[in-house]
């Protein structure tokens, strides 16, 4: 088949990444050439700054070298930009008058520096800071002259003020405002870099307008609004930077500031795509490479022909590139109606920390001295994670929040090299490091393969990021949204969500219609899709056995010597004298090794061989036990305590209340295992309020409590509300679960899910929403209908057998 | 060495990423078949711990070890970097739909 072709217009950042993204989706699917205006392959744009400084070489930026075009396939033109765009006939030409015809057109001309209206700006030696064009400019005039004038403190005129300093020059900063990067920072924090920078030795004119730029043939200094005068060889306007445009718009393609797209990143020409800082969408143009990225994924995803991905913006976080100055921002910092703010300043220690919170959400950030935590915020920030619970510490720092399961960068930073990190495995700091610096390792993938740390259990995961983004500096970005494992780059929810609108019931259906890296998944995806199959489509998907880990697939738990152990459920924690002597009487002739009260009310029967277990479960199931699911991503157990039957203080009869709650969920699968537990009064003694649904009888009904756990980061339960009858309570249960199950990713309990969405989120749904509550009640009823089935009833009677039986014995076996 | 094939069971007996085991006086050898149909057989013994590979999860031609998540190369017997180590592979054949294990090896390892 012939293949199509694709033209690119902008040999930038966000072209070439999205040529990156689509050779991954779609290695054949076109001829593609490249068109670029610049002499140079692709570089990062972002490290000229080090590069004025002197801090990084020229060949130390290119991203893409030409050998990379090369073994891509990809016909590359640099120094040629692209004159005009023939809609009609689908074709281009270039400058020196090259043609070339397209099936589809990729436009990422970027932007270009805006440069003020004003007598003079045509002088030699008045340039903008935008291509290594205008770095060798800058590092050539400092070569020759003294005395620079920047135009702009923002973001790129306080780098190019900084790096012409560094070169030896004597730099002014002219701004028009009464304060630095005021889109980024607040005034506090603007004074603040100002008197840092003015002590390395930057000049200020502030509320300065220039009016005229002076000379006569080369610049030698501006005139502003109010008739001063300073003296300048080397003018440097970063005013702001404008979309480039002109070529879309003489081709007839709607533009306002930028070019509109859409969310897939078309234009108004359905065979053309625009991206990056050329573009408009939903109103804003961005000026940053985060948000481009996830243009170009979004937007290779629909030239691969896949035509699922959506780019909805972006949240945008900055840093200035100043060594030795630490200054993040991020979010909306404007303030506004219902915008709370949270402030800690320190002059005298040089730090300044100011979170805005809008409906118990970060909303932005401006941090200066001290910017450990701003991808910490960032991440709340765009998460959407409701702070309501941290809000006290949060100015301190993830550090502070005093849980395992997080660590400060502070923390990491100053641990000894032979400290333990990763308490499963072993692991300590030194590992670690030394595998980022001898491995040349940049993700957390990478340190959990190489090292294990973070491997297990994962509560050490914040530490060893932390440890990553200090030993990697500014080299280490934090991943924008974690893919669901390498086969693919779409997250948790997305690939929901494309299971749920597109109808997908099988594994194949998925891995053919999200373009799968992998034919058959991975250990890490298969199970998670599994779940989510036969939780989205209880009647129309099927449940497969081999996408399973071993416990769930043979329902029991795998021990370390490859035995399993066998926990029959007892209901409510309560148990009976015929249920013990059929437990004794199994542990007996079957020989178990070891006989435990397990901690969650229930008697588990260790050490059997595989072979063992329908026979077991079948004397048990003969004696009217079955499966605890004690092995399962699943409903486990309901605890509580004896209640009012039996307890002087007891106010309902919470054993009959745990027992009704267990027949009504048990066997529901579930992305993480989920615990109940019901107490006859406050006293609490089945420990409800660190479960994922608990409850507390008091006098006038029941109080229930939801999203705790125990284990290796304790979360008590928040409470969501007080009901009086039986019936309400199991209907907020089955309720709540469903939620649970629709909407948390694989392995996500309900404690950090609840912490991701926000208690007001759950109460919105469960509780002002009745008619929703109903149906997700029902909606379980429903799956539960299915999911009811006894495994071990039904593997006694055969299902399975091979999973059983050895293939074959050879030999004398025993 | 004389090759020793046996028969152990039908290609069906096995399901598509999974796998079954053969039990020798020796030691147990977990068979393999892949999603492709592709049969292989390896000692169920994981490198690392001694955890039985035969329970781990299939994908393309590797296992997952279900104790600590080691990969295994099924045609090699390699641990998929950066973890280390082996685990011995002994031939297979499939004619007719019947699988069949040559263990001359085992007998030599024995
Ligand atoms: C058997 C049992 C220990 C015992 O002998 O008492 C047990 C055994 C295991 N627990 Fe547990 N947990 C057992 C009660 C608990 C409890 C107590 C409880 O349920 O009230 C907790 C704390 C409460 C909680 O879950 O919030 C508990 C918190 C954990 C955790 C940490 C969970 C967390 O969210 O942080 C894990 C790790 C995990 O699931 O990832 C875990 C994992 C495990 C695993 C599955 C580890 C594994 O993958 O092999 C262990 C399986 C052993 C086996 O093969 O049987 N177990 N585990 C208990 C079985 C209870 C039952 O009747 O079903
Ligand atoms: C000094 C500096 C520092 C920066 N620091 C940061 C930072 O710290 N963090 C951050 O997130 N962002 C930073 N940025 C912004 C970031 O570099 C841009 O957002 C990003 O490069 C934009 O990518 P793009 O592909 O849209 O545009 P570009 O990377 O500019 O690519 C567009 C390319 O298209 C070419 N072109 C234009 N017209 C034509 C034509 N008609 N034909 C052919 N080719 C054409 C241009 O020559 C250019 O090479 C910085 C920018 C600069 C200049
Ligand atoms: S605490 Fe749980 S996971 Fe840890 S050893 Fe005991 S049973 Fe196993
Ligand atoms: S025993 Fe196989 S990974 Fe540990």
């Amino acid at each position: 088949m012939k293949r199509q072709r694709l033209v690119l217009i902008g040999n930038g950042m966000a072209g070439v990444r999205t040529l990156e993204e689509l050779l991954k989706l779609a290695p054949d699917l076109y001829e593609i050439s490249v068109f670029g205006a610049e002499p140079h392959p692709n570089y990062n744009r972002i490290l000229l700054s080090p590069v004025l400084a002197g801090e990084k070489g020229f060949e130390e930026i290119v991203l893409n070298g030409r050998d990379w075009y090369e073994e891509n396939g990809i016909r590359l033109h640099t120094g040629d930009p692209v004159v005009a765009i023939d809609r009609a006939r689908r074709r281009i030409k270039t400058l020196s008058g090259i043609e070339a015809e397209y099936d589809r057109l990729l436009i990422a001309t970027g932007s270009s520096p805006f440069i003020i209206p004003v007598p003079g700006a045509d002088l030699e030696g008045v340039i903008g800071f935008r291509d290594i064009r205008d770095v060798e400019l800058m590092l050539a005039a400092a070569r020759r002259y003294k005395k620079a004038v920047v135009i702009g403190g923002g973001l790129l005129g306080l780098e190019a003020a900084n790096g012409l300093m560094k070169q030896g020059m004597e730099v002014t900063v002219v701004h028009l405002l009464d304060s630095l990067m005021e889109r980024q920072l607040d005034k506090a924090a603007s004074a603040m870099l100002k008197t840092s920078l003015e002590q390395r030795g930057m000049d200020f004119r502030m509320e300065a307008q220039t009016a005229a730029i002076l000379g006569d043939g080369r610049v030698a200094g501006i005139r502003f609004k109010d008739g001063s005068e300073i003296a300048a060889d080397l003018v440097v306007m970063a005013v702001g930077i404008r979309p480039n445009v002109e070529l879309a718009q003489g081709a007839g393609l709607y533009c306002e500031r930028g070019i509109v797209v859409d969310d897939t990143l078309q234009t108004y020409d359905p065979s053309i795509y625009a991206l990056g800082e050329c573009v408009q969408h939903r109103g804003q143009c961005y000026g940053l490479v985060a948000p481009l990225f996830e243009q170009a994924k979004v937007c290779a995803n629909h030239l691969a022909g896949l035509g699922y991905g959506r780019y909805t913006g972006s949240v945008t976080a900055t840093k200035l590139k100043v060594t030795g100055i630490d200054l993040f921002s991020a979010g909306d910092f404007q303030g506004g109606e219902g915008s709370e703010e949270i402030l800690l300043r320190d002059p005298a220690g040089g730090v300044y920390k100011k979170l805005w919170i809008r409906g118990d959400r970060v909303a932005g950030a401006v941090l200066y001295g001290n910017t450990i935590d701003g991808a910490w915020y960032f991440q709340l920030m765009r998460e959407g994670r409701d702070i309501t619970g941290i809000r006290d510490r949060l100015l301190f720092g993830e550090a502070h929040l005093g849980d395992s399961g997080h660590g400060g960068e502070s923390k990491a930073a100053a641990m000894a090299d032979e400290a333990q990190v990763c308490d499963c495995n072993g692991v300590c700091k030194g590992d670690i490091v030394k595998a980022i610096t001898t491995k040349g390792l940049f993700t957390l993938d990478e340190v959990k393969a190489h090292t294990k740390a973070a491997a297990s259990c994962g509560s050490c995961t914040g530490l060893v990021e932390q440890i990553l983004a200090t030993t990697l500096g500014s080299d280490y970005s934090a991943p924008e949204l974690k893919p669901l494992c390498k086969c693919t780059d779409s997250t948790h929810d997305q690939v929901r969500a494309a299971i749920r609108d597109l109808r997908l019931t099988s594994l194949p259906a998925i891995f053919e219609t999200l373009a799968w890296r992998r034919a058959d998944g991975c250990p890490v995806c298969r199970p998670a899709l599994n779940y989510y199959l036969i939780a989205t489509w209880p009647k129309e998907a099927r449940d497969d056995p081999q996408s399973r880990f071993v416990n769930e697939r043979v329902h029991g738990n795998i021990q370390k010597d490859g035995s399993f152990s066998v926990i029959p459920r007892l209901w409510g924690g309560r148990t009976t004298p015929a249920e013990l002597r059929a437990i004794a009487d199994a542990a007996e002739r079957f020989n178990v090794g070891e006989v435990h009260i397990t901690g969650g009310q229930r008697i588990n029967l260790l050490g059997l061989d595989k072979e063992q277990l329908p026979a077991i479960w079948e004397f048990l199931g003969d004696r009217g036990l079955v499966s605890g699911h004690a092995y399962g991503k699943a409903l486990r157990t309901v605890k509580t305590c004896v209640g009012s039957t039996w307890c002087r203080f007891g106010t309902q009869d919470s054993t009959g209340m745990g027992i009704e709650l267990e027949r009504m969920t048990w066997g529901s699968w579930m992305p993480h295992k989920f615990k109940m537990a019901v107490s006859g009064c406050p006293r609490n003694c089945a420990e409800a309020t660190i479960k994922d649904f608990g409850v507390v009888a008091i006098d006038s009904g029941w109080e229930l409590h939801v999203g705790g756990n125990g284990g290796v980061k304790v979360r008590a339960t928040d409470l969501l509300c007080r009901v009086k009858s039986p019936e309400e309570v199991k209907e907020h249960c089955a309720a709540f679960i469903q939620l649970y199950r629709e909407e948390a990713r694989y392995l996500e309990r309900t404690a950090p899910w609840l912490e991701r969405v926000g208690l007001p989120y759950i109460k919105q749904r469960l509780l002002e929403n009745q008619v929703g509550r109903k149906a997700l009640a029902k909606r379980f009823h429903e799956s539960q209908r299915i999911a009811q089935q006894d495994p071990w009833r039904e593997r006694a009677e055969g299902k399975e057998a091979h999973e059983f039986e050895p293939l074959k014995r050879v030999g004398g076996t025993a | 060495m004389k090759n020793q094939w046996i028969e152990i069971g039908r290609i069906e007996d096995i399901p598509r990423q999974g796998s079954r085991v053969v039990k020798t006086p020796i030691e147990d050898i977990a068979v393999f078949r892949t999603a492709d149909d592709g049969i292989y057989a390896i000692r169920n013994r994981c490198p690392h711990k001694g955890g039985p590979l035969s329970e781990g999860i299939v994908f393309g031609a590797t296992v997952a070890c279900p104790l600590h998540n080691w990969c295994l190369d099924l045609k090699s017997g390699q641990a998929v970097a950066p973890d280390e180590g082996t685990v011995p592979t002994y031939p297979v054949q499939v004619e007719n739909g019947l699988v069949y294990l040559d263990l001359s090896q085992i007998e030599r390892a024995a």
